[in-house]
């Protein structure tokens, strides 16, 4: 047995580098503080690369399962006697994984932020804020219980929103985090009131208890029901709520592209690679009790996250921020891991679908990460977001041109890339539970493939623009990272996910399904043709397109008036009808009681105050008339 | 040592004294005045304190302790008070106790 106290470490020592940083840095030199927090990463990239080696090929295996390991547990809060809150480390595939993939895509970030923030005010401040994050991102994926996983949870909100509004000079990014804060909280309520019923009714927050095939959430099925879903369901759903929310699914992604006005290593990091998917993994964490006892929820899972990839998709085509295309790109691959979780079975080869959202989640963070990193080496050196004010910059740019293509056909799914593997597996799956979403996700890819080009092009070829300076390729800090995480989206699709990474931990073959391999291919070279014919050079097919489905363009380019739809019914309605009653009763009812009574007190204590004269002798007369008057009363009170 | 006067004869001046120093303390306006009539309070009961130790309990000496405790209070007493006053004449240049209203509600 490997002893894996050391994974203590992992969440230990970016919670002191933030404190260092954040307590200290103003007092650094802001090229220091960099590299603290850059080397602390480095350590912990260094550790979590160690416990997935010793997890997945040191470790021993139980009749070929992969054991859960608790590396770490202390009792945080007891409620009663059996129901308390740890905070601790839960080591499973997925826990191990996800700590892989958070620790290099942070490790990278950290690094491209030396080159990318140089010079910026609040240099500190921002390693300080992306320590805190890491800290809570890993917190949050190594949880042994749902409360813990619930207090990092608000916790990487919390650091989303402080890096959202890094530039808290500016107006749109202070509205852009607190509409990120607010929506996420938001949806975390049904977060808690999942967790609570789901805690009242098995009366644990464990997750190995939870999720056990003989554990109280799996066998308890029958119980109350309400509206035709048992308990359990429901409270599966109010847990996605939570994940809907932090993973932006529809409804709840109208801040994610808002979200963009962060740095863009921050949207490389948090609004693309890591937080965002925390929604899928809660929905991982939780997979057996919706595998099992609540397949309604899982039904729930999958639409949502169809209906979510598709709207994106068709948004993203008509994007011109580059970061919004990207941010809207997000939230269709997320939507394709929610399906993927959606579709699955539990255990053995039912269970690809997990599997395959497992293995997409990993792919996508590496591939999505490049492509924000990119994004961010062009932004540096065009001094713009619009990809209309771009053109031409591949000459400019030579490795992030490369790197960039490089990810953009991984995201389309051109073999033999990452990106090719872990959509086809998850393509597979939706073909074998259901053609209805199996073809929604086909056209996705389809459209997928459409505007990450049609982004390229237009960046890197379409027309010559003359820029005001010429763009000039950025530092070393900025290209190595795009580089290192380059060659992982062209070889991480070469991982044995399915030995590793499954729903009952217990490893399966699988392969690649022609039938399914060979049109997704196609229609993503379809996207990509159309993209060329379009965007390679400067042609009126594009606007002559948006004129004729002019309305349809419009809706699109406006994301389908969702942002309008919800400022209608916060403001019209629930401000109007709701609100203002509310604080009319506050004002009048409730304050006019309480300037009653201190208006009584007001009233009578003027009347009385003229006995405090502040002349002695007055005093002097009550006092000794009263003294007399006691003396009269005890003489005949006691004859 | 007074024989024959009955215990009655030193309450009774004690009550007038007693009665004169109330009096004064409410009527006159000067503080001096008034602190006089405050001594005078104290040496009546002063005055009841020996008549009773007398002739309740002519062996004991607790009476006797009290009034030399009470001649010692009065005597710091007075000393603070006109320190007070003092200070009040400095500040408002008079002794008037009707004048010196200023912490009134």
């Amino acid at each position: 047995m490997i002893n894996f106290s050391y994974t203590i470490w992992i969440l230990l020592l970016p919670f002191l580098v933030f404190l260092l940083l954040g307590l200290a840095g103003h007092k650094l030199k802001p090229k220091l503080s960099g590299l603290i927090g850059t080397t602390g990463l480095g350590i912990i990239t260094f550790l979590s690369y160690l416990t997935a080696y010793q997890y997945f090929f040191a470790s021993e295996k139980v009749d070929g399962v992969f054991q859960k390991i608790i590396a770490f547990n202390g009792v945080w809060l007891q409620l009663t006697e059996n129901l308390h809150i740890d905070i601790g480390i839960l080591l499973d595939p997925i826990s191990v994984m996800m700590l892989v993939v958070v620790t290099t895509v942070s490790f990278m970030v950290h690094i491209y932020s030396i080159g990318y923030m140089h010079g910026e005010k609040g240099f500190e401040r921002f390693f300080a804020f992306l320590s805190l994050f890491s800290f809570s991102m890993l917190g949050l994926v190594v949880a042994t219980n749902i409360f813990q996983m619930y207090i990092f949870w608000e916790l990487v909100g919390v650091s989303s929103y402080l890096l959202i509004g890094f530039y808290y000079t500016k107006p749109s990014a202070v509205r852009a985090s607190k509409k990120a804060f607010i929506v996420t909280r938001f949806a975390d309520m049904g977060f808690l009131i999942g967790i609570l019923i789901l805690s009242f009714n098995t009366k644990t927050f464990d997750f190995i208890t939870l999720t056990s095939l003989t554990g109280p959430a799996i066998t308890q099925t029958g119980g109350a029901a309400f509206m035709g879903l048992s308990v359990i369901t429901w409270s599966m759903i109010f847990v996605y709520m939570g994940g809907v929310g932090k993973s932006a699914m529809f409804p709840f992604h109208i801040w994610l592209p808002d979200a963009m006005e962060g740095p863009t290593p921050v949207s490389a990091l948090i609004h693309a690679a890591t937080m965002v998917v925390a929604g899928v993994y809660l929905v991982a964490r939780m997979f057996p009790i919706y595998a099992i006892a609540a397949p309604d929820a899982l039904n729930v899972v999958a639409y949502v996250g169809a209906f979510s990839s598709l709207l994106a998709a068709v948004i993203a085509c008509t994007q011109t921020d580059i970061k919004r295309v990207l941010a809207y790109s997000t939230m269709s691959q997320i939507g394709y891991m929610m399906l993927a979780l959606g579709v699955s079975g539990y255990g053995g080869h039912d269970g690809l679908g997990y599997m395959a959202s497992m293995f997409h989640l990993f792919t996508h963070a590496m591939f999505k990460a490049l492509l924000f990193l990119g994004a961010g080496a062009i932004i540096h050196a065009v001094h713009s977001n619009y990809m209309t004010e771009m053109g031409g910059l591949r000459k400019y740019l030579p490795i992030t041109h490369a790197t960039f293509l490089i990810a953009c056909l991984t995201i389309a799914g051109i073999p033999p890339l990452s990106g090719f593997f872990s959509k086809d597996e998850i393509l597979t799956a939706a073909l074998h539970h259901n053609k209805l979403l199996f073809a929604v996700e086909y056209a996705v890819a389809g459209l997928t493939a459409f505007y990450m080009f049609r982004l390229y092009f237009s960046i890197f070829w379409r027309k010559e623009t003359h820029y005001h300076h010429t763009p000039h390729e950025a530092p070393l800090t900025m290209t190595i990272p795009l580089i290192i995480l380059a060659i992982g989206s062209v070889f991480s699709g070469f991982i044995p996910f399915s030995e590793l990474v499954t729903s009952d931990s217990m490893p399966f073959e699988s392969h690649i399904e022609m039938a399914v391999a060979i049109p997704s291919v196609l229609i993503g070279i379809a996207g990509i043709g159309i993209a060329y014919i379009m965007y390679k050079k400067e042609t009126s097919i594009p606007d002559r397109l948006a004129t004729t489905f002019k309305y349809s363009y419009k809706w699109a380019y406006n994301k389908f008036y969702i942002d309008e739809v919800y400022l209608y019914i916060t403001k019209n309605i629930i401000f109007r009808y709701i609100s203002t009653p509310i604080a009319w009763f506050d004002r009048h009812i409730v304050d006019g009681t309480m300037n009653l009574i201190a208006f009584t007190t007001q009233l009578l204590s003027f009347r009385i105050r003229n006995y405090q004269s502040g002349q002695l002798q007055k005093y002097g007369f009550v006092f000794v008339t009263g003294a007399i008057a006691l003396a009269i009363l005890f003489a005949y009170l006691w004859k | 040592m007074i024989t024959g006067v009955p215990v009655q004869y030193f309450l009774i001046l004690a009550t007038l004294m007693f009665f004169a120093g109330i009096y004064g303390f409410l009527t006159r306006r000067n503080l001096i005045t008034m602190l006089m009539a405050v001594e005078l309070i104290l040496n009546s009961v002063n005055i009841n304190f020996m008549a009773f130790n007398r002739y309740l309990y002519p062996h004991k000496m607790e009476g006797m302790f009290f009034s030399l405790f009470v001649i010692a209070v009065a005597a710091s007493e007075a000393a603070v008070a006109i320190a007070i006053i003092i200070n009040i004449y400095r500040r408002f240049a008079t002794i008037n106790v009707e004048d010196v209203n200023e912490m009134k509600y």
